[in-house]
C-alpha cells in the first residue's frame, strides 16, 4: 500500500503546480561551480575586448571592466578609417572563398576515399592525415617560396591557396560519408546518375551537419588567420583584418582601444556565420536521434 | 519485360570463389525467389545482375542481350534495397520521380507517371511528405514506387521485407504479389525467409555455399526436395531426418522400425519425414518415444518426442487433445509422405 501511496499523483501535481525542488547535492554544486568558472574564463576576454573598445586611451591599462568615461569615439574613428573597410572586405572574400572551396574539395576527396575502392586508397588517406602533424610554422617557408616563384605574393590567391583544402576537413567529411549507406549511392547509380551527380544530389545533402561544422571551422580559421597573411602580404590594402588591426599604433605605442574596437566589429561576421550554420548542426543532431 | 539468363556465373573476391558457376533461366514475367542462408551468394548474384558487382566469369543476359559490361543504368533494371534507400531529404514525389531524372520525358509526362505509380501503390495522399513522416510499410512502398516508375525490364528485390515487423511483412508480401499480378514484370527477389519464398514465388532458387541446390516451384521444392539441405531448409519446422539402413528393398530404421524402400539402394540411408506428415494417426509406425515438449499452435500442437537412439523428432498432434508431456507415443506416417536420401551424398533417392 505504501508504494501505491507514493506513486499516486498529488492534488498539486494534478493542478499543474510545480513539485518541490530537490535540494542540490555536493556533486551538483561542484559541477555548477566548474561550469561557472569555465563560463567566466570564456566570457572575460570578450568582455574586456568590448570594455576596452569603449575606453579612452589613457584608461586602457586600467583593469576596471566598466569604463569610467565610456565613449564610442573609437568606433567612429575605426569606421571612418578607409583602411578598415578594405581589410574587412579582404577578410570576407578570403574567408568566404576558402570556405566554399573547402566544402567542395574536402567533401569530394572525403567522398572519393570513402565510397570508391581503388588501389592505394588507404595510403592516400594516411598521407593526407599525416599532414595534420606538420605545424603551420614549418610550412610557411615553402609556401612563401612557392608564392614568390609563381608571383602570388601580395595577392588574394597567395593568401588563400594554402587553405583551399585541408586534411582535417577531408578527414571530417570522409568520416561523415561513412554514415551514408552505400545503398543510397547504388540506388542512384541504378537510376542513371553519374558519380558527380550522385555526390552532389544524394551524398552532400545527407551530410549537411558536417558541412555546416566544416564551414564554421574553416570560416573562423581563415577569419582569424594571422601569421600567413602577415607574411604573404606587403601592401596595407591587401591586409586582412587581424593583420590590419595589429598595425594600429606604432612601435612606441600600441593603440589597444582601436585594436579592440576593430576586433569587436570583426566578431560580427563570425557570429552571423555561426547563426546561419548552427541550425544545420542542431537539425543533424535531432535527425540522428530520430533514426531507426 | 524481359527474360533473364545466368550462364556459368562465377564471382571471386581476391582468390576466394563465392559463386561457382550459376546457371538459371528466368522467363518473361516470372517471379523468381532466391533463398538460402546467410553467405550462400544470393545477394551477390542479385548485385551482379544489377551491375553493382563485377562478373568474374560467365555471363548475364537480360532480354537476350549480354549485360556483363554495361553500367547499372543501361541494364534496364530497377532495384529495391533492404533498407529502402529512399532519400530522407526528398519528398515522396521527388523520391519516386528520382529514377526519371535522366529519362527523356517532358516534365508533365514525368509528373503524370509519378501520379500513376502513386495511385497504383495507394500513395497519392503521401506525395508531399518526407520519408521520416512515413511508416515502415509506406517507406517500402515508396522504394517500390521508385523502382516501378521507370517501368524496367527486370525488378530486383534485395531482402526488402526484412526490416518490417511480422504483421507488416505479411501485408507487404501480399501487396508485392498483387503488384506482380497487375504489372507482370519479371521479378528476382532475394530473401532468407523460406516462408516469403514459398508464398510469393513462381519458382524458388535454393542456394547454399555459392551453388544452386534446387530450382523449382514451391510445391516441387516442398514435396520433392533434391537433397537433405533443401528438405531441411524449406518447411517449418524442419523435416525430421532419421538414420536408417537399406537392404533388399527394405529400410530398417535405427529405432527398429522397417519401411518398404521404393528406390534402389543399399547401405546407409536417411529417411526424411515432415512434422506435418508425422503424427498419431494412420500410417507406418516409424518411431516410438516420450513427449518432452508441447507447443500449442491452436488448431494443432507440435510435440517434441525423444526417441532415444534416433534423437528428437517433431510431430503434429491434435490441438484439442494432444498427448501429455512424458506420455509414450508411437508416431506414424503414410508411405507416400516419406523422403529417402543417400546418407553419404545427401541427394534424394529416386
Amino acid at each position: 500500500m505504501a508504494v501505491v501511496e507514493e506513486i499516486r499523483p498529488t492534488s498539486e501535481a494534478l493542478l499543474g503546480t510545480k513539485p518541490p525542488r530537490k535540494p542540490a547535492n555536493m556533486g551538483q554544486i561542484i559541477r555548477w561551480l566548474l561550469l561557472f568558472i569555465g563560463g567566466i574564463v570564456m566570457v572575460m576576454p570578450i568582455a574586456y575586448m568590448i570594455s576596452t573598445s569603449l575606453k579612452w586611451p589613457h584608461e586602457v591599462y586600467n583593469v576596471n571592466l566598466i569604463p569610467e568615461e565610456p565613449t564610442i569615439e573609437n568606433y567612429t574613428y575605426v569606421l571612418e578609417d578607409g583602411r578598415f573597410y578594405a581589410w574587412f572586405l579582404n577578410s570576407i572574400v578570403i574567408a568566404t572563398v576558402t570556405t566554399i572551396c573547402n566544402i567542395l574539395f574536402d567533401s569530394l576527396v572525403g567522398y572519393t576515399l570513402c565510397k570508391f575502392r581503388f588501389p592505394g586508397r588507404y595510403i592516400i588517406f594516411i598521407a593526407i592525415l599525416s599532414t595534420l602533424m606538420i605545424p603551420t610554422e614549418m610550412l610557411v617557408i615553402p609556401w612563401y617560396l612557392m608564392s614568390q616563384q609563381f608571383g602570388w605574393l601580395d595577392t588574394y590567391w597567395g593568401i588563400m591557396f594554402p587553405g583551399l583544402m585541408t586534411a582535417f576537413g577531408t578527414f571530417l567529411m570522409k568520416q561523415f560519408f561513412e554514415t551514408v549507406p552505400d545503398d543510397f549511392i547504388e540506388a542512384a547509380r541504378i537510376d542513371g546518375l553519374n558519380e558527380l551527380q550522385i555526390w552532389w544530389t544524394v551524398a552532400m545533402p545527407l551530410v549537411k551537419p558536417a558541412l555546416a561544422a566544416l564551414a564554421i571551422f574553416v570560416f573562423l580559421g581563415n577569419w582569424t588567420a594571422f601569421i600567413w597573411p602577415l607574411i604573404v602580404t606587403n601592401s596595407v590594402e591587401m591586409y586582412t583584418l587581424p593583420v590590419g588591426l595589429s598595425s594600429f599604433g606604432d612601435e612606441a605605442d600600441v593603440a589597444w582601444e582601436l585594436i579592440m574596437t576593430g576586433a569587436a566589429i570583426s566578431t560580427i561576421p563570425t557570429l552571423v556565420v555561426f547563426l546561419i550554420f548552427q541550425r544545420f548542426i542542431i537539425r543533424g543532431v535531432v535527425m540522428a536521434g530520430l533514426k531507426g | 519485360m524481359a527474360t533473364l539468363a545466368l550462364r556459368d556465373l562465377v564471382k571471386t573476391y581476391d582468390k576466394t570463389e563465392v559463386l561457382h558457376g550459376i546457371n538459371l533461366d528466368v522467363a518473361d514475367g516470372e517471379f523468381v525467389v532466391f533463398v538460402g542462408p546467410s553467405g550462400c551468394g544470393k545477394s551477390t548474384t542479385l548485385r551482379m545482375i544489377a551491375g553493382l558487382e563485377e562478373v568474374t566469369g560467365g555471363s548475364i543476359e537480360i532480354g537476350g542481350r549480354q549485360v556483363n559490361n554495361l553500367e547499372p543504368k543501361d541494364r534496364d533494371i530497377a532495384m529495391v534495397f533492404q533498407n529502402y534507400a529512399i532519400y530522407p531529404h526528398m519528398s515522396v514525389r521527388k523520391n519516386i520521380g528520382f529514377g526519371l531524372r535522366t529519362a527523356k520525358m517532358s516534365k508533365p509526362d514525368k509528373e503524370a507517371r509519378i501520379d500513376e505509380v502513386a495511385a497504383i501503390l495507394d500513395m497519392t495522399d503521401l506525395l508531399d511528405r518526407k520519408p521520416n513522416q512515413l511508416s515502415g510499410g509506406q517507406r517500402q512502398r515508396v522504394a517500390i514506387g521508385r523502382a516501378m516508375v521507370r517501368d524496367p525490364a527486370v525488378f530486383l528485390f534485395d531482402e526488402p521485407l526484412s526490416n518490417l515487423d511480422a504483421q507488416l511483412r505479411t501485408q507487404m508480401r501480399l501487396e508485392i504479389k498483387k503488384l506482380h499480378q497487375r504489372v507482370g514484370n519479371t521479378i528476382v527477389f532475394v530473401t532468407h525467409d523460406q516462408v516469403e519464398a514459398m508464398t510469393m514465388a513462381d519458382r524458388i532458387v535454393i542456394m547454399k555455399d555459392g551453388h544452386i541446390q534446387q530450382v523449382g516451384t514451391p510445391a516441387e521444392v516442398y514435396h520433392s526436395p533434391a537433397n537433405t539441405f533443401v528438405a531441411r531448409f524449406i518447411g517449418a519446422p524442419s523435416m525430421n531426418m532419421l538414420p536408417a539402413t537399406a537392404s533388399g528393398g527394405v529400410l530398417r530404421l535405427d529405432t527398429g522400425s522397417t519401411v518398404d524402400l521404393p528406390a534402389r539402394a543399399d547401405g546407409p540411408v536417411t529417411l526424411g519425414v515432415r512434422p506435418d506428415d508425422l503424427g498419431l494417426g494412420e500410417g507406418v509406425a516409424l518411431v516410438r518415444g516420450k513427449v518432452t515438449v508441447r507447443e500449442p499452435l491452436g488448431p494443432e500442437t507440435l510435440i517434441y518426442v525423444d526417441t532415444g537412439a534416433g534423437g528428437e523428432v517433431i510431430a503434429k498432434a491434435d490441438g484439442r487433445t494432444p498427448p501429455e508431456v512424458g506420455a509414450e507415443v508411437t508416431l506414424n506416417a503414410k508411405p507416400e509422405n516419406l523422403h529417402f536420401f543417400d546418407a553419404n551424398t545427401g541427394q534424394a533417392l529416386t
